[in-house]
């Protein structure tokens, strides 16, 4: 499972931190960053959420 | 064979009907729309394909690329057209009628219009083909655009049009900008951003009415203290109403939209989702109908798994309770608010200055927080909900900023 965040869409509304903070963070500097790229399988649930829930539909998940 | 049936097929109907499938769901599940073509994600329409810089197809949703996978019986240019509550019969449009087991209504809204006939160059703004019609107009550069109600729709076509470097004016009747989802006065920042970016804004005033041409197009606004703003195109964004005409006689309640009880059931075998739907939020003790794109997600999983607890008769399940949650993009500023703050609350900024207009304001009712207002500060929005949805303590939530 590999997370993949199109930046051109992201608009760091921070969803996705909400939903899976073991994964994504919006830092100060108001920008998204992927804390675990190919994140463990038990996080799969909550992952395909994050991805349900951004209202840009910026993330995906390969694999 | 059991068949369950979908009426709409925009975020939320989609939504519950992917978590249909997710949650075991494998027999027949039927998917209507009256729209002739699937319909698109809304916020772009205001921003993003308004401007130009998108074209329609990257204003898909990403829920639609998924439905090949979800093996459903999807009828576009097909609506639900009367429904009888007691036995779960539906009659679609093109005559036909269905008993399905569990029925998921998340028709959404409609645009609010002025009274009377529409002269030409009079617009609203809800579906893709509004925007494209907005946009051909916007693209052969009018003199001046009046824009009709500050709430979210106008307040975004304003700054859209502004950006394309086009004469705005914005009108709005009630004493503040977006007045309906930010409480009492804080929504005074949303004014003046407006109009230091050059909008002409007026605030306080009605519209009384539209002057038009010889050749039968807009020509001016008439406003409620006798001025008159001259207008090349007018974009009407005065609210929605729910699609519920076609239930009048249902046996469901309409009030506010369909109501719901605390776990998105309307009747038996029946839930609703969206824009349409009303239920009482236990979180808040406050019955709400939510506009917006997040809750039309959350509302169509939960409305979906109240559904199928419905079929197994697992019981109830927990309530639909969330925390509401927004953000609106206008200029170079992103508006978030969580919660359900009332403008009694008391407002306090934990960061930044509201003049600078970047801040984070939580609102305080008794020892509770009952909201978050961010103005490009997305991070500190999201923390203070996520402490909201553990409690609601005021001490709790406010704590996250000291």
């Amino acid at each position: 499972m590999k997370v993949v965040v199109d930046y051109d869409l992201c608009e760091s509304n921070a969803v996705c931190m909400a939903v899976v903070p073991e994964v994504f963070e919006v830092r100060d500097d108001d920008f998204l960053y992927v804390l675990q790229e190919e994140p463990p399988e038990e996080l799969r649930e909550k992952v395909e959420e994050a991805v349900r829930r951004c209202p840009k539909q910026a993330i995906t998940l390969e694999g | 064979m059991t068949t369950l049936l979908v009426a709409g097929a925009s975020l939320a109907g989609l939504t519950a009907a992917e978590a249909l499938r997710r949650n075991g769901y494998d027999d027949q599940l039927v998917v209507v729309d009256p729209s002739p073509e699937l319909p698109p994600d809304r916020p772009p329409l205001s921003k993003q394909v308004l401007a130009g810089a998108w074209e329609p197809e990257k204003a898909a949703l990403t829920v639609a690329q998924r439905l090949p996978e979800l093996g459903v019986d999807l009828r576009l240019g097909t609506a639900a057209a009367a429904l009888d509550a007691s036995t779960r019969t539906v009659t679609l449009s093109d005559g036909s009628t269905m008993q399905p087991d569990g029925i998921v209504l998340a028709v959404g809204a409609s645009p609010r219009r002025l009274p009377g006939e529409q002269p030409a160059g009079v617009h609203v703004l809800r579906t893709m083909e509004d925007c494209l019609a907005l946009r051909a107009e916007l693209d052969a550069a009018p003199q001046r655009v009046v824009v009709i109600g500050a709430g979210f729709i106008g307040a975004e076509v304003a700054a859209t049009c502004r950006g394309r470097g086009l004469e705005v004016t914005l009108i709005e009747a009630a004493p503040v900008a977006m007045g309906r989802v930010l409480p009492g006065s804080i929504g005074a920042f949303v004014a003046e951003l407006h109009l230091d970016e050059g909008v002409d804004v007026r605030l306080g005033v009605g519209v009384a009415g539209l002057e038009e041409d010889a050749d039968g197009r807009v020509r001016a606004v008439r406003l409620a203290d006798g001025a008159e703003v001259e207008a090349d195109v007018v974009v009407v964004g005065i609210g929605v109403s729910p699609n519920v005409g076609w239930l009048e006689g249902s046996g469901l309640q309409l009030e506010d939209g369909i109501r719901c009880d605390a776990t998105c059931l309307a009747a038996a075998g029946i839930v609703a989702a969206g824009d349409v739907a009303s239920w009482p939020n236990s979180r808040f003790g406050e019955v709400m109908r939510v506009e917006q794109w997040e809750n039309a997600v959350e509302q169509g999983e939960h409305a979906a798994q109240r559904l199928l607890r419905e079929l197994d008769g697992s019981g109830r399940g927990p309530d639909f309770a969330p925390i509401p949650w927004f953000w609106s993009d206008q200029f170079d500023r992103k508006i978030q608010m969580a919660g359900r703050p009332a403008a009694s609350d008391e407002v306090v900024v934990v960061e930044g200055t509201i003049a600078e207009r970047r801040f984070v304001a939580l609102f305080r009712r008794d020892d509770r927080c009952t909201g978050v207002l961010g103005v490009n500060r997305p991070r500190h929005v999201m923390q203070a909900r996520m402490k909201m949805a553990d409690s609601l303590d005021w001490q709790h939530v406010s704590s996250a900023f000291t």
